[in-house]
């Protein structure tokens, strides 16, 4: 009988995650999928990062998983967004081949030795007294293993809807998973339903781009993964997208199909996203704009599909149809495939504990779409920590929780445990109430020592971001110390129209100017040759570290002060013992959400959502008796 | 991990000893209902009894003695004032049978309630909120009738209702600053700076009124120190014996009486006051009266109000009146004019004509006083008022967050800067209402009460 360390089922951006994480740890991992080329599929946008995504597939390269390099490896257009705001909200975002993006997914599975691939359906999960022990698949096989990472995605009981149409199958052309989520009720767990949609693909060729308005990729394109060699990036050629809007006749046939729409008819029981919403429900909630903007996004180079971002819908086929034909550019389209929902299982996630390890079964662990999340760098990046926690648990090496202060990763698995979720869960920059620590630029200051730690990142990468780390802070305080005179920069204010010094003031005092930069700064000072100097000048990666610390130094403070003092109650512990159906006090509500948690630490009860200030209190003031 | 103090049947005397007609013995806790039926013989057992039900018996003793005749009000779990079981013991004000009731009682399993134990227990059965639990102890601690309104006020919830309007507004703010953040690619309609600044100092407007309400507030839950000052024999030991109507300080023709600052409290119109009766300021030999003079000057330094008097016979000081203003606000003083009984000569025309001998003049006295209080306070029973210190701290600690948030906008940071202080802010404004509450607040608050509230 065939037995692993580790079995991950799913071969989706989570399951990725965890079968590199777990193998790259030492264990033996069977990764399950049902079709091995199916293996990183993109089910819907074939674009990587953007807003706090971006952000995450940061954390994930530096903690070591594979996202960001599999998606440097097939951008086909890069773009760091936000860019006319502050540096915390940077978020770097990419178009992706999709064909090559799958394909550089499959690669880098097969090149790790302890990773064996099995195409199986997995129906039923194994356990002996609470705890796993292995799946049985569709073709009765019993597969063992030590830890189980379930990463389902959206195909657990999947239904697809277009129109008054459904089909049963998890993704366009692939079948859906049965079993699973009834085996899992047997356990104990309970399950919900969530929907998501995709919009239709149109034949590139058939679409008048002339006419529109282009949205090229950013000039200097800048690499995800902090290992990817500047001086031949971008890999592959770049491509531009476009953007085109509905308008009034659009919505008047897309309203057509209202009474077959499954949305509106109820035949959907599940919950989609607020924040990403269908065509139609744009327009029923948002009755009085007049047009909505939509990006057209190439598939991929050699690829004659173009995504129709803004447009996902579950109306008939050929509402869709018609209606896209009365948008600017689309009025001889074709439509290759519409746009679809998918109804899927969910296990509404305060079932796993911080580590993604479920509260019911040891050994078990939830990543991805399973736990209520959509996208796929949310999925990514649970995927990672599953792998890792599983992995270290049968190594026996310490867990991996990660701070709400310290990473996005943090914040997301430490929402989906405390507040748990009604409707996919998606990471924005305001999930952070850190969020100026937590920038994409420092990713690797923050995080990439764990991935050190784990085995995941390479000692030559992890030894840079330390020497950095020297070099930052011997530059800020040079520059605390260091001042311009005002013979030597006053010229240089007055042609800029800035306001002139008095005599002399320090570089970090003048760097806080929004006006001035530091390299300036520092070419402006002719008398000192510091070597601080000589060694930062060469190092762009720390001389913006260095200018971002300088520039926002007040601020930065303030985040300080703030996590120092909400922190203090993640240091309060609770017993996870603690049997709260015995504290009467307790509102009802609030005593239920314990019990449903149970929380670590009175830091983590607080962010509970139905427990209530008072509930705190009631418990700060029984653990201090 | 269980708090065993739970379990625990507790009990104390409510009524200040040795005041009022009638002391009140709460018990409070499972075993109340027993312990009572075991010291009391009424028509029925308390335990079998309705809640909210009052029994007419009589104590005894171990030997069958009548201690008192009492009345017994029971309250059943969770109607009462702590949420558990609950007696409460109506005996005469004798304070020796109040107290040998309750030893009757902590003889068998009831133990004696610490400081606010019965209001720790209503708040941890959720009887009541943090807010609500301070408020409590403000009215234990309160002496007078504004002050009891005041604290009312907090009890029904007033200033709760406004720091969660406060918060929702802020809120609001917020969520216009992370749309920009969040959905930057979607062409959404944002909300202009101009706009978002209005916002805060909307909100700003409101915190500061919240925070003028607060030396108000202060006021009436810690009474007015009044300091009566001026030169020696001008009447101002005269002036104390009349307001307090004894004769508490030592009068005399003797300049120089008055050795000691005395104190007194009095209550005028439900506001209290503490009166400072002062050694009369003026260059002596004698050491004990420049130590006097001494404390004099301490005492305007520290008062809220300065009663500067002279008096008709030896004419105004404009030496002292000089002195008083280096020490002490100017619009604290307030003057007064002396011994007017004895006729008003024409060069003196300033301050409140009043005479200690014949009460002349002291309604126009207290009547000044008063508005000296409720200056700039459009207060009424309906606002909301700060009156406690930690709220007033947060509240500034707000306000600071918010003038941040200005200062970036002022300066054209990116909105997220200016998310970090509004969330700052929204911290803060919590705090009040117990969103995060650390077991230091906690613990402060209850040890703040008095014996069995
Ligand atoms: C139609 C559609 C629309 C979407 N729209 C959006 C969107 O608008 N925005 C957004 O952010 N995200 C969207 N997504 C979600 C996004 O695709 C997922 O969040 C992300 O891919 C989840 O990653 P995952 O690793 O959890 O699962 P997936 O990428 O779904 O991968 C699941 C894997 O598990 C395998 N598998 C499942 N069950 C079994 C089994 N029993 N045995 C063996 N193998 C199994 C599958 O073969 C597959 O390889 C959409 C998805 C779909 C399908
Ligand atoms: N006629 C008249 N005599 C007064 C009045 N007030 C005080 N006196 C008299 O003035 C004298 C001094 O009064 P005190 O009250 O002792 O004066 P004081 O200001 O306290 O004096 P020191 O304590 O010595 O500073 C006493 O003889 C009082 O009886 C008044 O209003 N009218
Ligand atoms: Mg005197």
């Amino acid at each position: 009988m065939t037995k692993f360390d580790i079995i991950v089922i799913g071969g989706g951006h989570a399951g990725i995650e965890a079968s590199c994480a777990a193998a790259n740890m030492g264990c033996s991992v069977g990764l399950l999928t049902m079709d091995r080329f199916a293996i990183g599929r993109m089910s819907c946008n074939p674009a990587i990062g953007g807003t706090a995504k971006g952000h995450l597939v940061r954390e994930i390269d530096a903690l070591g998983g594979m996202m960001g390099k599999i998606a440097d490896r097939t951008g086909i257009q890069f773009r760091m967004l936000n860019k006319s705001k502050g540096p915390a909200v940077w978020s770097p975002r990419c178009q992706s081949d999709r064909k090559l993006y799958s394909e550089e997914a499959y690669r880098v599975v097969n090149s790790i030795r302890n990773i064996e691939t099995v195409e199986a359906s997995v129906v039923e999960i194994l356990s002996e007294n609470r705890k796993v022990v292995g799946v049985r698949t569709e073709n009765d096989d019993e597969i063992l293993c030590k830890a189980l990472v379930l990463s389902s995605g959206t195909f657990l009981n999947g239904l697809m809807h277009t129109g008054l149409r459904s089909t049963k199958g998890g993704r366009f052309g692939e079948k859906p998973a049965t079993g699973i989520t009834e085996s899992l009720l047997k356990l104990g767990f309970i399950s919900g339903r969530l929907k998501t949609g995709t919009p239709p693909r149109l034949k590139k060729n058939s679409i008048n781009l002339d006419i529109l308005e282009i949205q090229p990729g950013d000039q200097y394109p800048q690499p995800f993964s902090f290992s990817t060699d500047r001086n031949s990036f971008p890999v592959l050629p770049q491509l531009s997208c476009y953007v085109t809007y509905t308008n009034k006749q659009v919505h008047e046939i897309l309203a057509k199909g209202f009474a077959q729409s499954p949305m509106f008819t109820g035949l959907i029981k599940g919950v989609g996203p607020r924040y990403c919403p269908s065509i139609e429900d744009k327009i029923v909630r948002f009755a009085d704009k007049e047009k909505h903007q939509l990006f057209l996004e190439p598939e991929g180079l050699d690829s004659d599909l173009i995504y129709v971002n803004g447009f996902s819908s579950s109306l008939p086929a050929e509402i869709q149809y018609e209606a896209l034909h009365k948008i600017k550019g689309l009025e001889e389209c074709e439509m290759v495939r519409p746009g679809y929902a998918v109804e899927y299982d969910f296990f509404p996630p305060h079932q796993v504990d911080l580590t993604l390890e479920t509260k019911l079964i040891k050994g078990l662990y939830f990543a991805g779409q399973i736990n209520g999340t959509s996208g796929y760098e949310e999925a990514a990046a649970q995927g990672l920590v599953a792998g890792i926690n599983a992995a270290a648990k049968i190594t026996g090496r310490k867990e991996l929780v990660l701070r709400r202060s310290e990473a996005y990763i943090g914040v997301l698995i430490d929402d989906l445990v405390n507040k748990s979720t009604d409707e996919p869960y998606r990471m924005f920059t305001s999930r952070a109430e850190y969020r100026l620590l937590l920038r994409q630029d420092n990713a690797d200051r923050r995080l990439m020592k764990y991935g050190y730690d784990y085995g995941l990142q390479q000692k030559e990468n992890f030894e840079k971001v330390v020497a950095n780390e020297k070099l930052i802070s011997r530059s800020i305080e040079l520059f605390d110390n260091m001042k311009l005179h005002s013979r030597d920069i006053n010229s240089f204010l007055e042609n800029k129209n800035l306001s002139s010094i008095d005599s002399t003031e320090t570089i970090s005092k003048l760097c806080k100017r929004p006006e001035l930069n530091l390299k300036e700064l520092i070419s402006l000072d002719h008398n000192s040759d510091n070597p601080v100097i000589g060694e930062l000048l060469k190092n762009d990666t720390a001389i913006e570290q260095v200018e971002i610390q300088l520039k926002y130094e007040g601020y930065l403070k303030r985040q300080q002060e703030m996590i120092e003092r909400l922190e203090r109650y993640e240091e309060e512990k609770i017993p996870l013992t603690l049997n709260y159906s015995k504290l009467k006090a307790l509102s009802a509500e609030g005593r239920e959400k314990l019990n449903k948690v149970k929380p670590r630490s009175i830091g983590q009860a607080s962010r509970i959502s139905g427990v209530t200030p008072s509930d705190i209190s009631i418990l700060l003031v029984y653990l201090k008796n | 991990m269980i708090n065993r103090h739970r379990e625990d049947t507790i009990a104390a005397i409510i009524t200040p000893l040795g005041v009022g007609a009638v002391s009140v013995i709460r018990v409070s806790g499972a075993g109340s209902f027993q312990a009572t039926d075991s010291i009391f013989v009424g028509k029925g057992k308390i335990a079998n009894s309705k809640s909210h039900t009052v029994h007419y018996g009589k104590i005894v003793d171990e030997k069958e003695n009548k201690i008192d005749d009492v009345l017994v009000s029971l309250f059943r779990s969770p109607h009462s004032y702590t949420g558990e079981d609950c007696v409460e013991i109506s005996t005469h004000g004798n304070p020796f049978i109040a107290k040998k009731i309750l030893q009757l009682l902590l003889q068998k399993e009831v133990r004696q309630a610490e400081p606010g134990e019965f209001t720790k227990r209503a708040f941890l059965n959720n009887k009541i909120d943090l807010i609500q639990a301070e408020a409590v102890a403000d009215v234990i601690n309160s002496r007078t009738e504004a002050s009891l309104l005041g604290a009312r006020n907090q009890l029904d919830g007033l200033l709760s209702q406004k720091i969660e309007g406060l918060r929702s507004m802020l809120i609001n703010a917020s969520s216009f600053v992370e749309l920009e953040l969040d959905f930057a690619e979607e062409n959404l309609v944002f909300i202009g700076y101009e706009e978002l600044q209005q916002k805060i100092d909307r909100i700003l407007t409101e915190i500061n009124d919240l925070l003028s309400t607060y030396s108000f507030g202060r006021v009436i839950r810690d009474g007015v120190n009044v300091a009566l000052v001026g030169k020696p024999n001008v009447g101002k030991s005269s002036l104390l014996n009349y307001i307090l109507k004894e004769s508490r300080a030592i009068v005399s023709h003797i300049p120089g009486t008055t050795r000691d600052v005395i104190r007194e409290e009095v209550s005028i119109d439900g506001v209290l006051f503490r009166l400072y009766d002062t050694a009369g300021i003026r260059n002596s030999e004698n050491e004990i009266e420049r130590e006097g003079v001494t404390r004099s000057r301490e005492a305007v330094k520290n008062a809220d109000i300065v009663l500067f008097i002279n008096d008709v016979e030896q004419g105004f000081s404009n030496e002292i009146y000089s002195e008083l203003k280096n020490l002490t606000n100017s619009d604290r003083i307030i003057l007064i004019l002396n011994k007017i009984d004895k006729g008003l000569k024409n060069n003196l025309k300033e301050g409140i004509p009043i005479s200690a001998k014949t009460g002349q003049g002291i309604d126009a006295l207290f009547k000044a006083l008063k508005q000296k209080v409720f200056i700039n306070s459009n207060y009424t029973e309906k606002s909301a008022i700060i009156a406690n210190f930690r709220h007033y701290q947060c509240l500034k600690k707000t306000k600071e967050y918010l003038l941040n948030a200005k200062e970036s906008l002022k300066n054209k940071l990116s909105g997220e800067f200016v998310a970090l202080d509004l969330r700052n802010a929204e911290n803060s404004l919590s705090e009040i209402i117990g969103v995060v509450t650390s077991d230091d607040i906690l613990n402060n608050i209850f040890t703040k009460f008095c014996i069995g509230k």
